[in-house]
């Protein structure tokens, strides 16, 4: 670790709590030795370490980002190397464009791919499946995938670290992480564990 | 590895029709962990009862996490009087393709055809729904023989660990819905967090007899106990009428919010379902709360509800 001391400990990693489950991040959080905060405002963006945008309905949280002044504060912080992991409806946040969205749909952007909302279909069609993570040891990940998003397309910068039968579901890019599953719902904690090495490893660089 | 979230049922679940996404990538479907992990995934939001396409988009444009289609809201299924059955599959579908946020749609208690239906026209939840005619006085449906997941009522404890153990995977309260008036769901949701503290803080030895006074599984009673809360996600519903309803129930601890009636029976639905949306996400901040209260036009009119007959008493259907 070169870390300086406000990350070589325990990092402060906010779950943006607009909607979705936040709780179930912050708790994943605690378990992979980070600390996880609700967030609601864009003040409370000010001194974390990280941040997580969960699972929740993409539409709802983006027009909440613009109705409460959240998005340009989240698109500097994107900007400004936060260290930030989105699941589910978080990767579509992240993502540079998104189709089968509502045209309107505010994105925070950053992440250089274009997104398929609800690609693999309906609540019917919501499905488990256990995917190899690279990054992630220990065997593969069990991944929840709820009326799941996937990436249709990713940059060059954009590594992809799994993918579900042919379609990729989680990469990294810099500072940004995102997977179209909910490794917060199983209990394994191993994927918020590859974030808070992110974050640890960035954040204690600069 | 921290504890599992969403723990395997106790009961079976089955797994029936293989979906696409099971063609494409070997996945399992319809399991408890998908079936309950799409509720979590509403946590926070706001379900709005919609008739029309029209009303989706309004709805979805206001921020709703999902709507539920049905052919008349709670207030003029009382109005009106009747029989009160699921949705023309027409309309259910017309509001299916309207929206791109997940669609649920009623079925009446124990129809488990009225579900059949449902599921094959791809809804992505279905609300037992003691709003409609009760089709059977004596058993619920069984949940755990559907792919498609469940939301059901309940006023207590015992009741929601009964539809648990049927399989629902979501509980809500049923307050007393089509009246406008917030004192059923405020009495339903205190009894259920009243009825998980006190089994939290019994002795181990003490919960059979729990489970027994519950009328509820010894499983999901000791869940329960130990968790600190439903195995599934708690939301209120049944007379939510107002922004400060809404945030109301999320502080009495709800973890989400269905308006029924509340929306399109007042003078402004867009605008009231946006407020109802951010005091949600807002419930507590006091100052938000109050902007988004100001200018809403006319509530809907609403009924006292201990004005009600028994025969109109919507809640006590069900067991």
């Amino acid at each position: 670790m070169t870390g300086a001391p406000p990350c070589a400990g325990r990092p402060t990693i906010g779950v943006l709590a607009l909607q979705g489950d936040v709780r179930e991040h912050v708790r994943a959080l605690s378990a992979a030795g980070a600390t996880g905060v609700a967030v609601r405002r864009a003040a409370e963006l000010r001194g974390l370490d990280g941040l997580v945008l969960p699972g929740g309905e993409s539409t709802t949280i983006g027009r909440l980002l613009r109705v409460f002044d959240l998005l340009e504060p989240l698109r500097a912080a994107v900007a400004g190397g936060l260290p930030v992991f989105g699941s589910c409806a978080g990767l579509i946040l992240l993502a540079a464009d998104v189709l089968d969205g509502r045209p309107d749909q505010p994105l925070v952007g950053g992440l250089d791919v274009v997104v398929r909302r609800n690609a693999f279909g309906r609540q019917s069609q919501s499905f488990e499946l256990d995917v190899e993570v690279a990054g992630v040891p220990g065997g593969p990940v069990h991944a929840v995938f709820i009326r799941a998003p996937w990436v249709e397309k990713a940059g060059d910068g954009v590594d992809v670290l799994a993918r579900a039968g042919e379609r990729i579901v989680a990469v990294r890019q810099d500072h940004l992480l995102a997977t179209a599953f909910h490794p917060e719902l199983t209990g394994d904690t191993r994927v918020h564990g590859l974030f808070v090495e992110m974050v640890r490893e960035l954040r204690g660089a600069t | 590895m921290s504890e599992d979230l969403t723990p395997a049922p106790s009961v079976a679940t089955a797994v029936p029709p293989a979906g696409e996404a099971t063609a494409k990538t070997a996945g399992e479907v319809g399991t408890a962990r998908v079936k309950r992990g799409m509720a979590e995934m509403l946590k926070g939001g706001v379900i709005m009862d919609v008739v029309t396409p029209e009303q989706a988009r309004i709805a979805e444009d206001a921020g709703a996490v999902a709507v539920m289609a049905l052919e008349r809201v709670p207030a003029d299924i009382r109005a009106e009087g009747g029989v009160a059955r699921m949705s023309d599959p027409e309309m259910v579908t017309g509001i299916v393709e309207a929206v791109s946020i997940p669609v649920m749609a009623k079925a009446r208690i124990g129809h488990f055809v009225e579900a059949q239906v449902l599921q094959a026209l791809g809804v992505d939840y279905v609300d037992e729904s003691e709003v409609l005619t009760p089709a059977d006085p004596h058993h619920h449906i069984d949940k755990w023989r559907f792919t498609v997941p469940f939301v059901c009522g309940a006023t207590n404890l015992g009741e929601a660990l009964r539809r648990i153990g049927e399989g629902a995977a979501m509980i809500r309260s049923k307050g007393e819905a089509g009246t406008g008036e917030v004192s059923n769901a405020v009495v339903h949701m205190r009894t259920i967090r009243g009825e998980i503290g006190r089994l939290a803080a019994l002795p181990g030895e003490e919960l059979f007899a729990a489970a027994k006074e519950l009328r509820a599984p010894y499983d999901l009673v000791a869940e329960v106990a130990r968790l600190g809360k439903l195995p599934v996600v708690l939301f209120t519903a049944g007379g939510i009428a107002t922004p400060a309803d809404a945030a109301l129930m999320m502080q009495l601890g709800a973890e989400g919010v269905f308006v029924g009636s509340g929306i399109f029976k007042s003078g402004d639905p867009a605008r009231r379902a946006r407020a109802i949306v951010e005091a949600t996400t807002m419930y507590n901040d006091p100052e938000v709360l109050a902007k988004v209260s100001r200018g809403l036009g006319e509530a809907m009119v609403g009924i006292n509800p201990t004005e009600l007959s028994a025969a109109d008493r919507y809640a006590d259907r069900g067991w």
